[in-house]
């Protein structure tokens, strides 16, 4: 099983003629996506990578059924696009666009409490349920379908986590990648009870980084209501406050948003912490004896 | 982004939020002029990206426009020293030169994105001139919030409210109301990520001015506000983080001696976390982007070994879509150009591994190839010492 996305998800690729667009569409079907539609205002009517292009949307959720999407479209258009996106009802929004401005993201999130759409990012590698649906830009060969849900703020540090889970024998039933910004979709509590409600997912990673309160949130709901095991892994214990860590959103503000209190969090809500990022696979097959 | 003292009160002027008259001044003459023109009593204010200035002497009060040009030529070039700035401090190259006012009260007002609510807050608090995060830990019941809705933006009841809790009445009211829209409209106007007036002058004729303004921006959010953009003092940065940042490469100074070069921000900071766990100390963060290319680690490799500190380096790269072979060339061809001394220790995996270590391993350098993080890590903290 997986959750949010699986072999009936129909995608449409939402800045498909564009140079990442183009390479990661191929990827995708490659991978075996249903990439059904794609979308460019001012192409409608042509076919890109044999798939057809649609001007809106809407026309593209009307003609060929999309009901998840893909962004692949400038910082400064990203918004809009994934406002457009949940405005003609695609259930799953993916946005890999990284560089969308704060103020840009608080309006999409107010714009989309009125939408049933879930947005997975942005500034994410995307989402993948192994051997089903890939929408995103990982590696699709990496994951291996099992029954480890994947909740990540990081992209190159989820893949590790993959592999090693993927060396101690586990697969993924759906890793996710929530996306390095101060504000994003979905975030871990919204994910950790789809995979509650998850029969294939056997037990949860989550790896999170400094800046801001989610790890926090979710260890209070972890400790509250989440029955499967957890294994946890904070990014940044090195880190020196007020700095950008590369991600918008990894930063220590006003000594608030530190690894340790993260850690500390997790640990009294009873997850796995793996104090080494080397140790995440490790952490689980021992979480699971 | 963050800019200095002086610039954030020009935004606020420009947006109706109420400053004292002075003007910023790079030499001594200037200063005169400026307390001329707005003294005789003035403030002499240097200007570096760090608090707690008055207490490192960057911060004097002075009667007439003569004492001004004298105290000026000690501050402009002086090395202030604050428990921001590190022990190096910062040289001062102006000065803000300020009309002195009568204190009356210090308020604190705040503007900030609250993750957790997806929101802009803005924060008031009858306890100005301390930092607000002791006040939120001591008395939070002396911190008054109202958060803007995104579609309809801050309300007139909202500004009104803050300025009663404040304990204002009357005229002052009125000014701390048209104070507090200002800022609002100043920090939305310009994608601001932090706007701190602390304090917050009430002043003994009841007029309401910042007495001194922090304004940081959202860097991504600067390519639309050239004018902001063009705030930026370099000075005010690292030289290898301003050449970095040419590159669009992301990197942070630090104090260890185990340079690292990683691809993906968590994956990078994780590497740093898994240097100290070996028992070393990272002496920076360095992401070349989850979608790297043999460009990038070129550049990448050359700031990392251009930081003197550096006694050994490593490159993690996980390569998913990207080829491990391509990276391995721009390693091999950096450290060629460079003739690097120091010790490289390499992870890499990803498709075309093999051949990727094969580049390293013919291509006659010192490389330490490793299997996974940890004995990465081992292993280049082991060289160090």
């Amino acid at each position: 099983m997986s959750i949010l996305i699986d072999e009936k998800t129909r995608v449409v690729v939402q800045g498909i003629t564009g140079g990442e667009g183009t390479f990661h569409t191929q990827r995708m079907l490659e991978y075996g996506t249903k990439v059904v539609a794609g979308m460019t205002p001012g192409k409608g009517g042509t076919k890109h990578l044999n798939v057809p292009v649609f001007n809106t949307v809407a026309e593209a959720v009307k003609a060929e059924g999309a009901n998840a999407a893909a962004i692949f479209v400038p910082p400064f258009f990203a918004a809009d696009a994934i406002m457009e996106a949940a405005d003609a009802g695609v259930s799953v929004v993916v946005c890999i666009t990284e560089g969308i401005p704060t103020f840009d993201m608080i309006k999409v999130k107010t714009f989309l409490r009125e939408k049933p759409a879930a947005l997975i990012g942005p500034n994410t590698p995307g989402i993948i349920s192994p051997g089903k649906c890939k929408i995103g830009i990982m590696p699709g060969h990496i994951h291996k379908l099992g029954t480890i849900g994947i909740i990540s703020r990081s992209g190159t540090l989820t893949y590790e986590a993959v592999q090693q889970v993927t060396r101690q024998g586990y697969g993924q039933s759906t890793a996710v990648g929530i996306g390095g910004d101060p504000i994003v979709g979905l975030k871990y509590i919204e994910l950790l009870k789809l995979f509650r409600d998850d029969p294939g997912t056997e037990a949860v990673i989550l790896i999170g980084e400094i800046g801001g309160t989610a790890e926090d949130e979710a260890a209070e709901y972890i400790k509250k209501e989440f029955p499967k095991p957890v294994v946890g892994f904070i990014a940044g214990q090195t880190a020196p406050p007020g700095r950008r860590m590369g991600h918008a959103g990894a930063i220590i503000a006003g000594g608030k948003g530190t690894a340790k209190e993260k850690m500390d969090a997790l640990r009294a809500a009873g997850v796995h912490v793996a104090q080494s990022p080397a140790e995440i696979g490790a952490t689980l097959k021992a979480a699971l004896k | 982004m963050k800019i200095h003292e002086y610039q954030a009160k020009q935004i606020l002027a420009r947006y109706g939020a109420r400053i004292p008259r002075g003007d910023v001044a790079a030499t001594p003459a200037e200063a005169r002029a400026i307390a001329a023109k707005v003294g005789p009593r003035v403030v002499l204010k240097a200007q570096i990206h760090a608090g707690g200035r008055g207490k490192g002497g960057g911060i004097k009060v002075v009667t007439s426009p003569e004492e001004a040009e004298r105290l000026a030529r000690d501050m402009i070039g002086m090395r202030l020293i604050t428990h921001q700035t590190g022990p190096g401090g910062k040289i001062v190259k102006r000065l803000l030169v300020e009309e002195a006012l009568d204190i009356g009260r210090e308020l604190y007002l705040g503007v900030v994105i609250d993750r957790a609510r997806e929101s802009v807050v803005i924060m008031a608090s009858t306890e100005g001139g301390v930092e607000i995060e002791k006040v939120a830990a001591e008395t939070p019941d002396l911190i008054f919030k109202e958060y803007v809705h995104a579609g309809t933006g801050l309300g007139g009841f909202q500004t009104r409210k803050l300025a009663f809790q404040l304990g204002l009445s009357g005229e002052t009211h009125k000014q701390a109301v048209k104070f507090v829209a200002g800022l609002y409209k100043a920090f939305e106007g310009t994608d601001a990520s932090l706007a701190e007036i602390n304090p917050l002058l009430v002043t003994k004729q009841g007029d309401v001015l910042a007495l001194d303004a922090k304004m940081n921006f959202d860097d991504n959010a600067l390519p639309r506000h050239p004018e902001i953009l063009a705030m930026r003092d370099l000075d005010e940065e690292l030289p290898l983080e301003v050449e970095a940042g040419k590159y669009n490469l992301n990197y942070i100074k630090l104090d260890g001696n185990v340079g690292c070069m990683v691809n993906g921000a968590g994956l990078a900071m994780a590497t740093m976390d898994i240097i100290k766990y070996a028992g070393g100390m990272p002496a920076n963060f360095l992401d070349v982007g989850g979608g790297v290319t043999e460009e990038a680690v070129t550049n990448a490799f050359k700031i990392l070994v251009s930081d003197e500190d550096v006694k050994a380096a490593l490159i993690n790269i996980f390569g998913g879509i990207v080829r491990c072979d391509m990276i391995a060339s721009g390693v091999v061809k950096a450290a060629k150009d460079l003739g690097t001394k120091i010790p490289v220790v390499i992870r890499l995996e990803g498709t075309n591994v093999e051949l990727g270590k094969k580049i390293l391993a013919e291509s006659g350098l010192a490389f330490h190839a490793a299997d996974g993080m940890k004995a990465a890590a081992e292993k280049v903290v082991a060289l160090v010492k």
